[in-house]
């Protein structure tokens, strides 16, 4: 190495100190901190009473994890570049799994893990129409957000099943019931699902394959990256974790309703992109996600308790999805 | 001479398009290899079957030290000592740089779990012996959009020296380069064979071909249109002739 090459200037971009090279690296996660923040304090002055009980933070724990445990993997599949849809519908296509099997043979146990491997298997089509056929998965998923809801209509002919019978089973108790009596089961579940994500994503060749097929899918397969394989392992984990927060959300309310998941699609998108995930792909983190999901989850109860009605909801979601994606378009043009 | 490389009767078509046909090709011990050609002469699709990206149509063959290789891939190129410095730079611009040195070959520990300590140390040490990159504002953590062009060439370049190259492919390394980054990237060419190794040096610039390699190839519309050993030519010689494959497909003028 000469000494030319060691005095060679460096491009001025890259010339920072370490206070802005940190506030670059952790931006994401400083910034929905912050917005959460905000949330939390302007909803303490709207609605002191309310936020100042412990009860409304418990319902938080209860029913935020019906969607944020989806959002979670979804991060990934957007990370790599792609979109999932049909998620809601996969949380009713993998109950059809518990159903057919617990009518058949009596166990939850089984009803369970088949609901589960429903899930797989939606998540399995859904890459294999991707990656195979090409498909761009926004259009291939808005097909299988349909054709999954309309496999359980047909199946379940519209009718319910109660779930009364999972009520004295160590399996409720596990998935939806309450530690110290008090803290819902289904929040342990988001935060260790987040956390195992979290380190496949951040720890393991997998995520760090997520992270190159999303930023430069070309480089990465010339590089030797499978990118169909990780495309198809993203949307797999998308389908059994869809399942899974299918069967959380029945069981919570003890009757598997075959429209379960409607309604869920705004606040899981919503979480994903408030949470820093660039919809371009290559960028996101599971953190982010997490933090972003209780935000959305507080959004509807704090609007109700500050006195707004409900119509402002999906007002202030959809207000949610525009700023924060346009914020990162902007920034990450800055950053160029 | 031995070959490290050799391509027998290598064709490859995309649907309706033969974008190569035919081909013989190789690259010797310890030599440099300029391979020049037009936009759409095959350069890329012959750097894709070398790299095992893309399957030579059947009937082919690839030879690797004097073996036939069969279910050629881009893991059993790496592992054999083919790397690659893309046209594009294949680098990832929003991940770190020890992202990028790793790109498609994480060190990993037990169950594919990332050694991030150890990529991070190995970058460190690239940083200070192979880029040149001295100061603190680029970190192992720095992402690699921020980096200049020359930075960038150094990265994609560095990680083709850290995998122990038998054989480095260089697909138009100087583009967009200034004049000060092209002369590294060339001196970089001219170490690979002081370091013993062999190099194919794909570019459009015959300028920066020319003096750097000892064999120049020239590829046309899919087939090899001709080759002579450097000192048979002058550089005045070559430019004609290459005007003459242009307008003929033909290297005699």
């Amino acid at each position: 190495m000469s000494s030319e090459e060691t005095a060679r200037p460096l491009s001025k971009s890259a010339q920072r100190g370490p206070v802005v090279r940190f506030l670059r690296k952790y931006a994401l996660q400083l910034g929905i901190f912050a917005v959460a923040l905000i949330v939390w304090v302007l909803f303490l002055i709207g609605a002191p009473r309310t936020f100042l009980s412990k009860e409304i933070y418990i319902s938080f724990m209860s029913t935020t994890p019906f969607f944020a445990l989806i959002a979670i993997p979804l991060t990934l599949v957007v990370i790599t570049g792609e979109i999932d849809l049909s998620f809601a519908s996969v949380m009713s296509f993998g109950m059809v799994g518990y159903d057919l099997v617990f009518v058949a043979t009596g166990s939850v146990w089984l009803g369970f893990f088949a609901c589960l491997a429903f899930g797989i298997a939606a998540g399995l089509i859904n890459g294999l129409i991707v990656v195979k056929f090409g498909v761009p998965s926004l259009v291939a998923t808005i097909g299988t957000w349909y054709l999954f809801r309309g496999v359980v209509l047909v199946i379940t002919n519209g009718a319910g099943l109660g779930l009364t019978e999972t009520t004295n089973t160590a399996l409720h108790d596990i998935i939806v019931g309450r530690a110290f009596g008090v803290i819902p089961m289904q929040f342990f579940w988001t935060i260790a699902i987040g956390a195992v994500i979290w380190f496949f994503l951040n720890r393991h060749r997998f995520g760090a394959h997520v992270y190159l097929t999303g930023d430069n899918i070309e480089s990465a397969r010339l590089m030797g990256v499978n990118v169909g394989r990780v495309k198809i392992l993203t949307f797999v984990i998308v389908g059994l974790v869809a399942a899974f927060a299918g069967f959380v959300v029945s069981t919570e309310l003890l009757f598997y309703w075959p429209t379960v998941g409607d309604g869920y699609q705004l606040t899981t998108i919503a979480s994903v992109f408030l949470g820093g995930t660039s919809v371009f792909g290559g960028t996101g983190t599971i953190f982010g996600t997490f933090v972003a999901s209780f935000i959305i989850g507080a959004i509807n109860a704090g609007i109700v308790a500050s006195g707004l009605t409900n119509f402002w909801t999906q007002l202030i979601y959809g207000l949610i999805i525009v700023a924060s994606v346009s914020l990162q378009t902007l920034i990450g043009r800055r950053l160029k | 001479m031995g070959y490290v490389l050799q391509l027998k009767n290598i064709s490859k078509t995309f649907g309706e398009v033969a974008a190569l046909h035919d081909v013989n090709f190789e690259v010797g011990d310890n030599e440099i290899v300029g391979l020049l050609g037009d936009n759409g002469a095959g350069k890329s699709t012959l750097v894709k079957i070398i790299t095992g990206y893309h399957q030579p149509d059947p009937g082919g063959e690839v030879l690797w030290k004097g073996k036939r290789l069969d279910h050629f891939s881009v893991a059993r190129a790496h592992a054999m000592g083919i790397e690659v410095v893309y046209q594009e730079r294949a680098l990832a611009d929003k991940q770190s740089l020890w992202r990028n040195i790793f790109m498609g070959r994480e060190l990993t520990t037990a169950g594919g779990k990332l050694d991030v300590r150890r990529m991070r140390a190995e970058t460190l040490k690239l940083m200070q012996s192979a880029m040149g990159f001295t100061s603190s504002a680029i970190t192992t953590e720095s992402t690699v959009k921020t980096f200049s062009g020359g930075e960038r060439q150094g990265v994609a370049i560095t990680r083709a020296l850290y995998f122990k190259a038998e054989l480095v492919i260089l697909d138009e390394p100087t583009m967009g380069l200034s004049l000060s980054e092209t002369k590294k990237a060339l001196d970089f060419v001219r170490s690979i064979r002081d370091a013993g190794k062999s190099a194919i040096f794909i570019d459009h610039n015959i300028f920066h071909v020319y003096p750097v390699a000892d064999r120049i190839v020239v590829l046309d519309r899919g087939t090899i249109a001709g080759q002579f050993l450097k000192n048979e030519l002058t550089l005045q010689e070559l430019t004609d002739r290459l005007y003459a494959v242009a307008k003929t497909g033909n290297l005699s003028y």
